[in-house]
């Protein structure tokens, strides 16, 4: 027995995790951002809280997908071949999001920024409902054949359970965007946020619960929920009456660990499956009949150990460096006259210099 | 079309304008990274407003890179489900490692140094621009190993005819990878350094801050002239070597049906293409396919129907020839536009020697269309290396044909392929519409501040 397979299920589950955490709140933030920033500086003001770290968010997904072809290339053959159409939607949406990032802020039009918020609300929205219909459907089974091939149309992938998990994701990322922008706006746009986190709170929770239990049910006899499936339930349940107590900072560790504990819940409930069959439970991918070698399975080991904790430092640095709150003020037009004005050193140059980047046409700016 | 025309198809399209991308960030990292360390070394605020001006060409560009990038990695399980299953295991771990080592890098710093002007020390976030450029050119080194694998198999054994990796070393000191990779990296240089001088010339044509871009322009000359030289010597070697391991591919390069020695290369032919082992070969030069494909004056090159009978031997009948019309012309672009290449930036760095670089209208006008020929030359290079490899998905082990998920029909493939024209040209066509507005964009006026050590302004979306 080779344990570095389940070691590299462990592995793949931690991106999976590690990805929802973070780029969860990008996509609630990407959902909200019309919400909370009401008008051109507000919205601007809300992308910024996550400007600086969406990119390498979104990097876990790559490498999640990457490490599930090279450790468990059978899996990754299936599931991808399998969740074909959902994946073409998953791609349009994650590329539209991410030009709409960069290319938004680059014309100053209204319909041109219009054009970029409506991708990215979409985008942002699309993104995890079909993220959780693929993770739904590795639990729930999908028609697959004895040679590993999937053999069910676009309609098997959007069963009742893969969907629910979809809007269960679509909901949990809400909040803990609304919570993440908590803790990054200030004024109006936070108590904005904090409106819209008591809002969604109450049905994330619900929709939680729900899936955890619905979970339970389609992947395990027991009676009890297990360890993970009770955490994420109760994870939720703290969020919202965290949300209601307006302790912004346990609110969204709350909701990080309600998604982290979701994540999880799909995975140590699927094990040592990999993808469910709904054909016949002896044609289940498991992670013994889709893994790679031992030695392939000892050199990523080896660069795992190595850069995993490499990238945690930095992109924990990252976040230390970017801890400030955003301000809508920052990003208001001050004198549209005005050129890009020496900004004094010091703490005041970011209000300094984006006052200068709304009065475009801008020379030079990136 | 066949569900493997599409998956083909679609394949090819997706990595062109994937490598529109990738040389343009992997060069402009460099120059950009380059020019900000000139700032901080010396102070002067003109090499700051060219680190500017430069990133956000770079920034526009990285976005459409990176996610253009995802597309690549799932479309192996989405179109290739049969061919991921057999080599995922060799061929998925220099993936995974990449992300791991490379894009994470790159990702992470580019935010901090994008966002990060005004909150790090410059020296840290002069490190950041530096990573970022390291990241991007490790980036390209996974995948070119992985790539090489597909031209050249090393480093496995077959276990129940399954390839099994073995030697992860063997993957990365690969011959077809350590001359490919080097080829990418100076070809991303070219590409970089030929955009920045485009631009430095489309503004000296307008008179605009002519001693600051007269100054990009020769930076970017430096760069171009040793880095194209060395692509072209990089990429004779490569053919060297490709005509080592995967000779068909070389002999129908030069559509050389029979095995010749000495061989000539000639410079056009009208006619040939699959059907036609006659083509009308039009100004042969004696000797010089000889020495392209084996470095030796009498070199043999074997010709495609020697080869085609010695695979059907080898491996069964079918049909081993690749598309030779391709090949012949898609090494005759790269070559001759990469010589082109060259004259030009030639011809730029003596007219710098003259200080006549400014004034030179006719130059500056050649250097600013020269921009689309990098792209060209790109193009035309993958043709002839992947067109190349077929009918082989991993050259000997695997058929392409045998590759493609066998349960994905033809309309997904065709949703999915419309789907990526249409997504990929309007993303295309606004990439560009950016990239020209940005570029025709007068420079960050000078910074008035007295003081040196002011915070320079973060770049915010």
């Amino acid at each position: 027995m080779n344990h570095l397979i389940p070691f590299w299920f462990i592995v793949i589950a931690i991106l999976w995790t590690g990805f929802f955490i973070l780029e969860g709140f990008d996509f609630g933030v990407g959902m909200l951002h019309g919400v909370v920033g009401q008008d051109e500086a507000g919205r601007r003001a809300a992308i910024n809280t996550i400007g600086p770290l969406w990119d390498g968010n979104e990097v876990w997904l790559i490498v999640a997908g990457a490490s599930m072809f090279a450790a468990f290339p059978g899996w990754y053959a299936t599931m991808f071949s399998a969740l074909y159409l959902a994946l073409v939607l998953l791609l349009i949406s994650l590329i539209i999001r991410g030009v709409a990032f960069e290319y938004r802020g680059k014309r100053d039009a209204a319909r041109w920024r219009r054009t970029w918020d409506v991708l990215l609300t979409v985008g942002s929205l699309l993104a995890p409902l079909l993220l959780g219909i693929a993770l739904g459907d590795l639990l729930h089974g999908l028609p697959i054949n004895a040679s590993q091939n999937f053999t069910g149309s676009f309609w098997d992938l959007l069963q009742p359970y893969a969907v629910f998990t979809g809007v269960t994701f679509v909901l949990i990322c809400l909040q803990h965007g609304a919570t993440f922008l908590c803790l990054k706006t200030t004024d109006g746009m936070r108590e904005r946020s904090w409106l819209a986190a008591r809002r969604v709170a109450p049905f994330t929770a619900a929709a939680v619960t729900g899936f955890i239990i619905w979970t339970h049910v389609t992947a395990s006899t027991a009676f009890f929920l297990n360890v993970i499936e009770l955490l994420a339930v109760l994870a939720a349940i703290a969020a919202a009456w965290l949300v209601y107590e307006h302790r912004e900072g346990f609110a969204f560790a709350a909701s990080a660990v309600t998604i982290a504990a979701c994540v999880v819940s799909i995975f140590v409930d699927l094990y040592p499956n990999v993808m469910v069959s709904s054909t016949n439970h002896a044609y289940n991918l498991t992670v013994y009949n889709t893994a790679s070698g031992a030695y392939s399975l000892k050199a990523m080991t080896v660069v795992v150990i190595i850069f995993l904790p490499l990238v945690l430092g930095y992109q924990t640095w990252t976040y230390y460096v970017f801890r400030r709150r955003v301000s809508r003020k920052e990003f208001l037009p001050r004198e549209p006259a005005s050129d890009v004005t020496a900004p004094p050193a010091g703490s005041g140059e970011r209000s300094e210099s984006s006052a200068a980047e709304d009065a475009r046409p801008r020379p030079g700016a990136i | 079309m066949t569900s493997i025309d599409l998956a083909r198809v679609q394949f090819a399209f997706t990595s062109i304008n994937h490598f529109f991308f990738v040389p343009i960030t992997i060069g402009l990292a460099f120059l950009t990274a380059l020019l900000q360390t000139a700032w901080y070394r010396s102070g002067r605020a003109d090499y700051l407003r060219l680190t500017r001006f430069f990133g956000a060409l770079l920034v526009i560009n990285v976005a459409i890179g990176v996610v253009t990038g995802i597309v690549q990695e799932f479309e192996f399980g989405m179109n290739w489900g049969a061919y991921s299953r057999l080599v995922g295991n060799v061929f998925g771990a220099p993936l995974a490692m990449e992300g791991l080592a490379a894009f994470f890098l790159e990702s992470v710093f580019l935010g901090l140094w994008l966002f990060g002007w005004d909150k790090l020390p410059r020296r840290v976030h002069l490190l950041t621009i530096w990573a970022v450029s390291f990241g991007s050119a490790l980036s390209a080194a996974f995948i070119m190993a992985a790539n090489s694998w597909m031209q050249h198999p090393v480093g496995y054994v077959m276990v129940n005819g399954k390839p099994q990796l073995n030697d992860i070393w063997a993957l990365l000191t690969n011959p077809v990878f350590v001359w490919g990779y080097a080829k990418v990296l100076f070809v991303s240089l070219v590409t970089g350094a030929m955009i920045m001088l485009a631009v430095s010339a489309w503004h000296l044509r307008h008179r605009g801050e002519p001693e600051v871009f007269t100054r990009s322009a020769r930076i970017a000359l430096i760069v171009l002239v040793p880095a194209m030289l060395f692509t072209l010597l990089v990429g004779d070697e490569l053919g060297v070597i490709e005509g080592k391991y995967q000779p068909m591919k070389i002999a129908a390069a030069e559509a050389q049906w029979t095995t010749c020695q000495p061989c000539s290369f000639s410079l056009f032919q009208i006619g040939g293409g699959n059907n036609d082992e006659t083509p009308t070969q039009i100004i042969e030069i004696p000797h010089l396919l000889s020495l392209l494909a084996t470095n030796h004056w009498n070199g043999q090159v074997v010709g495609m129907n020697e080869l085609q009978a010695q695979y059907s031997k080898q491996y069964g009948p079918g049909n081993y020839v690749p598309n030779v019309f391709i090949q012949y012309w898609s090494m005759r672009v790269m070559a001759y536009l990469g010589a082109l290449v060259l004259l030009i930036s030639l011809w730029g760095l003596w007219l710098i020697r003259r200080k006549k670089l400014e004034t030179s209208r006719i130059f500056l006008w050649v250097a600013i269309w020269s921009t689309v020929l990098p792209f060209a030359m790109n193009t035309a290079g993958w043709l002839l290396t992947e067109s190349g490899r077929q009918p082989w998905i991993v050259q000997g082990i695997m058929l392409t044909k045998n590759g493609i998920s066998p349960t994905v029909s033809v309309t997904w493939l065709w949703i999915s392929l419309i789907a990526f024209i249409l997504l990929y040209g309007t993303l295309g066509t606004v990439n560009l519409i950016l990239m020209l507005r940005y570029s025709r964009r007068s420079l960050e006026p000078e910074r008035t501040e007295t003081d040196p050590h002011a915070a320079v302004p973060a770049v915010q979306y």
